[in-house]
């Protein structure tokens, strides 16, 4: 309890600050500082919680969680487990975990998986590296795609990047949740517990799929909470910025069509920030500093809507076929117009003509639906589900003071229709006060918060 | 662009009628809101009338979604809204399903398991998102398994899930709304709502999660007629809305007139709306308001029993009203021998009422709450309507006329009494007064069979004490103390009960040195009296008797109209001179008679002073139900707590 209470005031003590290159160390290092106090459980999930709508007290039992799972390995572990350990605790002494570095997150619909290459690898190191690290290593790097559903998204790709003390390339492999089973098997295949690495995940897919990892491929999961690894790798990428180029983006005359255009951005002082994750849901966090979130709400239209719906009205198959299609069609002969009610704008009420008022609308008329090509019925079920995230967006940024809005998450990946209307809707409703921004790498900021965690939990005091 | 114009600020109208009705709705309609909940005892929870109505968020679920912050009565802004509404379910779901009609559509929905096209919490996660109080069972991601799953869904399962995603969406962003504007009173209505049980489930299911209970989903009973009654209250502008009240004429409501979507869907019209649907109020051109002796208005319900919730009292009444019905039919034919078209007005009320009475047995929401004083007037309401205004207006006459023969007789013998005999004879007076009664079946057939039942007969029919509610010591003893101030009398039916019963009753009071309010009914409801009546019955009454003739001659006594037509009384819809006179006067006493006022209605009203309720139990299922008999007599006197006999005079005005 009393340590509960301690990490609230020191939550207390901490407002919002600026995050620089010289300044992470610091972050680093109070980790640190606190993870010698015997407890891997003061991460900072645990503060973040301090001031979150959940009850603080779920969240010291979470933490709980994580302190159990390191007694378990060292009471009742397996001679594997043990050797696992001693290689770990070794690996403590050399400041870093043993490679191969993966970061994984497992959502609803698609596992996100950041794998670090080291570049810097001695000869000495080449000698020692165990055959199947390197052919795992030679596999991901070789290859862009992997399977009939893995891609790696090399346009993604963070060169020359040090971690840890390591210097390499951060690679971007994406497949969907379903290959899940047959990824598991690989990993049994490929003997990866031999490898005595910890396998960092977060997404509902960790808890998930833990079991048929440690069935499957006794491979114990390191779970992590999703929204932690949401932000920290947020912060980290942002901080790191993108081979020299700023990660962030927006959209300069969001209001015009001509003009729109995009440009890169920093961001310098981040904080606060609303972050709307549009995954196969919508998760909306309203994010003080690294530490200290809360979830503000959430809506289930999200991507996995947006798909599922296509899916169903057009016969497609994958989100980009969908989007495709959805590229090609005009919205505006399945969605009734406010002009097609009013004649013209609903002046008294600042309602344009050409605002929708309702989706879908004039499906209600059987000629129309008749009619009507799968382009436009894609096309609609994505403004549909873009607007009604930014009017949920923009009414908890309006309730939380926050002016600026980050969108991440996949639904937005080569999605322009989408992050474009955003950013209008952001700018038009709010009259200018409202600011939305957008992350190059989308949705893989779960994974790399957990691959952060990997490398933090086992820093040199 | 003229004709865009036109419609342009014919919309905008449109806009100010929905306000406008809804405003009126819930300031003049009893249990006009209600909180729907699926699995309670009673599915439709009535909020009681509150004339504090602002400010609330007002959702409209037409085909989009419009959200209005009402703040008073020519004030209102639309603050939000949303493209997906009613428009998106039926134009979507047509898509999906290949079903044309919303009707279907809904009826499709409440037949599905939206899991199986819905990904949850628990697909994704193996079980809970305990970390942020997220159960399993939380849809994640609407349609999210359609994306990925290889199979064909069902209708049913695609409806539901749409069904979910659009009310949670809309129950959403009204939470946002409301919360926004920091309010707590959010009614939701259109062509998406009305009478739907389906959607008002899952609209309350999703506030209720938003808000975590903060922000209750409220639906309007009358929610269909809003633009219309704005409009007529529109065209009827020049008229002070503060001059006069309206009272439902209980005659159907939108919200309410389908308990399920399964009941006859090919009823319904197109839209989804009711072809049958009505709403009467008639205006009444008195300006209603609470008692001024209520002691908490906002938690005074008038009637006793809800019959909603209470089955088996509902099929008695049902059928006691259903048994009555040929008696009143004759009674209303033979009030008008010279009219021969009267039987076959008799006969068209007689169907109207039937049918109604038929409708509430298979749903008792039909009218919102159903009671006693519901069924009542509703008869009388019918009977209005086919011009039978005053069916009892000749026995009345008759009544009082013998009755008043009677009177010095009736008062001499008291006067021979001793103090304590004549209190008693007077409690024992009122109350075989009331046994005269057209109103309840029991004594109307003793009536019409024998005409010469009298005064002393009923005496002798009476119960003898202790009587099944009894506080007559307590009576006798305030008694011995100081006079009232003024005593407020709600009086009930006409002939012996008012002039042999209630008259020297007053004329005691007067003696007493107490001023005395006769409030009676504004217009006719079964044998009462009215107001009209009784000043003619006060001045007969007063030529033959010196202490009425003083009273009234001193303004002692006073003869004001309640505001009702009914043979019940609801206390917070008093006329506005009533109320006044009561304030001026410093009342201290208010006494309750006959079974419509003081059992079927305020047995349980509460008052801020001394109160007398006077009843004789006139119908034997009633009495069994309380666990008396036929002619067992309630008098029940009651002092609040907290107020000392003596301070009773003491009652300052507000």
């Amino acid at each position: 309890m009393d340590k509960a209470k301690s990490m609230v005031d020191k939550k207390g003590a901490s407002g919002p600050f600026h995050v620089n290159n010289g300044q992470s160390q610091k972050v680093f290092h109070s980790h640190v500082m606190v993870a010698t106090n015997g407890s891997c459980c003061s991460s900072s999930s645990s503060n973040a919680f301090g001031s979150s709508t959940v009850p603080s007290g779920s969240g010291t039992f979470e933490n709980m969680h994580h302190l159990h799972r390191g007694d378990d390995a060292e009471c009742n572990g397996s001679p594997a487990k043990r050797c696992r350990l001693r290689r770990r605790t070794e690996s403590v002494r050399k400041h870093r975990p043993p490679f191969p570095w993966f970061g994984m997150d497992i959502g609803g619909t698609l596992v996100k998986l950041v794998y670090f290459e080291p570049v810097d690898i001695t000869a000495e190191e080449e000698q020692e590296e165990v055959e199947n690290l390197k052919s795992i290593r030679r596999y991901l790097t070789s290859n862009v795609a992997y399977g009939k559903t893995g891609v790696r998204d090399v346009h993604l790709e963070l060169r020359n990047l040090t971690m840890c003390g390591r210097t390499g390339n951060l690679h971007f492999i994406r497949f969907p949740t379903q290959a899940m089973p047959r990824f598991i098997q690989m990993g049994r295949d490929k003997n990866f517990s031999s490898l005595h690495t910890t396998l960092c995940a977060t997404g509902g897919g960790a808890y998930k799929f833990e079991n048929e990892f440690r069935m499957m491929a006794d491979l114990e999961l390191l779970k992590l909470d999703e929204l932690d690894c949401l932000i920290r790798g947020l912060l980290f990428v942002d901080r790191v910025g993108f081979n020299g180029h700023p990660e962030c983006y927006y959209f300069q005359n969001p209001s015009d069509t001509q003009s729109c255009v995009k440009k890169p951005c920093t961001l310098d002082n981040p904080f606060p920030m609303l972050l709307v994750n549009i995954g196969s849901g919508v998760s909306i966090l309203a994010v003080y500093s690294e530490n200290n979130y809360k979830r503000v709400t959430g809506t289930s239209l999200g991507g996995g809507t947006f798909l599922g719906l296509c899916c169903l009205l057009t016969g497609c198959e994958t989100f980009e076929e969908a989007l495709e299609m959805a590229s090609k069609g005009d919205s505006t002969n399945v969605d009734k117009l406010v002009k097609d009610i009013y004649g013209g704008d609903y002046e008294r009420f600042g309602l344009q003509g050409s605002a929708v008022a309702s989706s879908f609308g004039h499906m209600m008329s059987k000629e129309k639906r008749d009619s009507i090509s799968k382009e436009d019925l894609a096309r609609a079920t994505l403004v549909t589900i873009t607007n009604n995230i930014g009017s949920i967006a923009r009414m908890c940024a309006v309730n939380e003071k926050i002016e600026r809005v980050v969108f991440v998450g996949n639904f937005l990946r080569i999605n322009t229709v989408s992050t474009k209307l955003l950013a209008y809707a952001m700018d038009y409703w709010s009259k200018g006060q409202l600011r939305a921004l957008f992350l190059e790498h989308e949705g893989y900021f779960g994974a790399v918060g957990a691959l952060m965690e990997l490398l933090k939990t086992t820093e040199d005091p | 662009m003229k004709y865009q114009c036109r419609r342009r600020v014919d919309k905008e109208d449109e806009m100010t009628c929905l306000i406008k009705g809804c405003n009126f709705v819930l300031k003049n309609i009893p249990h006009e809101a209600f909180v729907y909940a699926k699995h309670a005892d009673s599915e439709f929870r009535f909020q009681t009338t509150n004339p504090d109505i602002f400010p609330y968020l007002l959702v409209n679920i037409g085909s989009g979604v419009s959200i209005v912050k009402v703040e008073s009565e020519d004030k209102f802004e639309r603050i939000g809204g949303s493209s997906i509404g009613g428009g998106t379910f039926w134009g979507l779901g047509a898509l999906l399903t290949k079903t044309k009609r919303f009707d279907e559509l809904l009826q499709l929905a409440s037949k599905g398991q939206h899991a199986s096209v819905d990904m949850l919490v628990k697909d994704i996660y193996g079980g809970s998102y305990g970390y942020l109080g997220l159960t399993g069972d939380l849809i994640a991601s609407s349609f999210g398994k359609s994306a990925t799953a290889d199979k064909d869904f069902s209708k049913e399962d695609m409806a539901k899930s749409l069904l979910h995603m659009i009310s949670n969406d809309i129950g959403q962003l009204a939470c946002l709304y409301a919360k926004l504007h920091n309010l707590s009173r959010v009614y939701f209505g259109g062509f998406f709502i009305r009478g739907h049980p389906v959607t008002m489930h899952t609209i309350t299911y999703s506030i209720n999660f938003f808000t975590k209970g903060e922000v209750q989903a409220l639906f309007l009973r009358h929610e269909g007629y809003l633009g219309t009654i704005g409009a007529f209250l529109k065209g009827a502008e020049e008229d002070n809305p503060n001059q006069y009240s309206w009272g439902e004429n209980y005659a159907g409501s939108s919200g309410l007139m389908s308990v399920s979507p399964d009941m006859n869907p090919m009823q319904r019209a197109r839209s989804g709306t009711f072809p049958f649907d009505m709403l009467e109020m008639d205006r009444l051109e008195r300006q209603l308001v609470n008692l001024p002796l209520l002691q908490d208005p906002s938690s005074y319900i008038p009637d006793t029993v809800d019959l909603t919730e209470d089955a088996l009292a509902r099929e008695y009444w049902l059928y006691c009203f259903e048994e009555a019905l040929d008696g009143v039919v004759k009674r209303a034919v033979a009030s008008q021998p010279d009219m021969p078209e009267a039987a076959l007005r008799a006969e068209k009320f007689r169907q109207k009422y039937r049918h109604k009475l038929q409708t509430l047995r298979q749903q008792p929401f039909a009218y919102g709450s159903l009671t006693v004083r519901s069924l009542l007037d509703t008869r009388e309401h019918c009977l209005n309507e086919f011009n039978f205004p005053d069916p009892y207006s000749k026995i009345k006459q008759r009544e009082n006329d013998i009755a008043l023969k009677y009177y010095q007789k009736a008062v001499k013998s008291l006067d021979e009494l001793s103090w304590e005999e004549k209190q008693f004879a007077l409690v024992r007076g009122v109350l075989a007064g009331n046994v005269f009664d057209w109103g309840a079946k029991a004594v109307s057939d003793v009536l019409e069979s024998d005409p010469e039942f009298g005064f002393e007969e009923a005496k002798r029919q009476l119960e003898e004490r202790p009587w099944l509610v009894d506080s007559y010591d307590q009576w006798l003893e305030r008694l011995k103390g100081p006079p009232h101030k003024c005593a407020l009398f709600f009086v009930d039916n006409s002939g012996v009960d008012i002039i042999l019963g209630v008259m020297p009753f007053v004329r005691e009071l007067l003696s007493r040195g107490t001023e005395v309010v006769l409030a009676s009914n504004s217009g006719p409801a079964l044998n009462d009296v009215t107001n009209g009546e009784l000043q003619i019955l006060t001045e007969r009454i007063a030529a033959m008797d010196p202490v009425i003739e003083a009273g009234l001659r001193e303004d002692r006594l006073l003869l004001v109209q309640s505001g009702s037509s009914s043979p019940c009384l609801d206390l917070s819809r008093l006329d506005k001179v009533l109320a006044m006179v009561v304030r001026e006067r410093q009342t201290d006493l208010v006494i309750i008679e006959g079974m419509g006022r003081a059992i079927h209605t305020n047995y349980y009203a509460m008052l801020s002073c001394e109160s007398l309720k006077m009843a004789v139990i006139k119908n034997s299922w009633l009495a069994d139900r309380l666990g008396g008999k036929l002619f067992s007599v309630v008098f029940k006197y009651e002092v609040p707590a907290g107020k000392p006999n003596k301070d009773c005079g003491a009652f300052s005005p507000s």
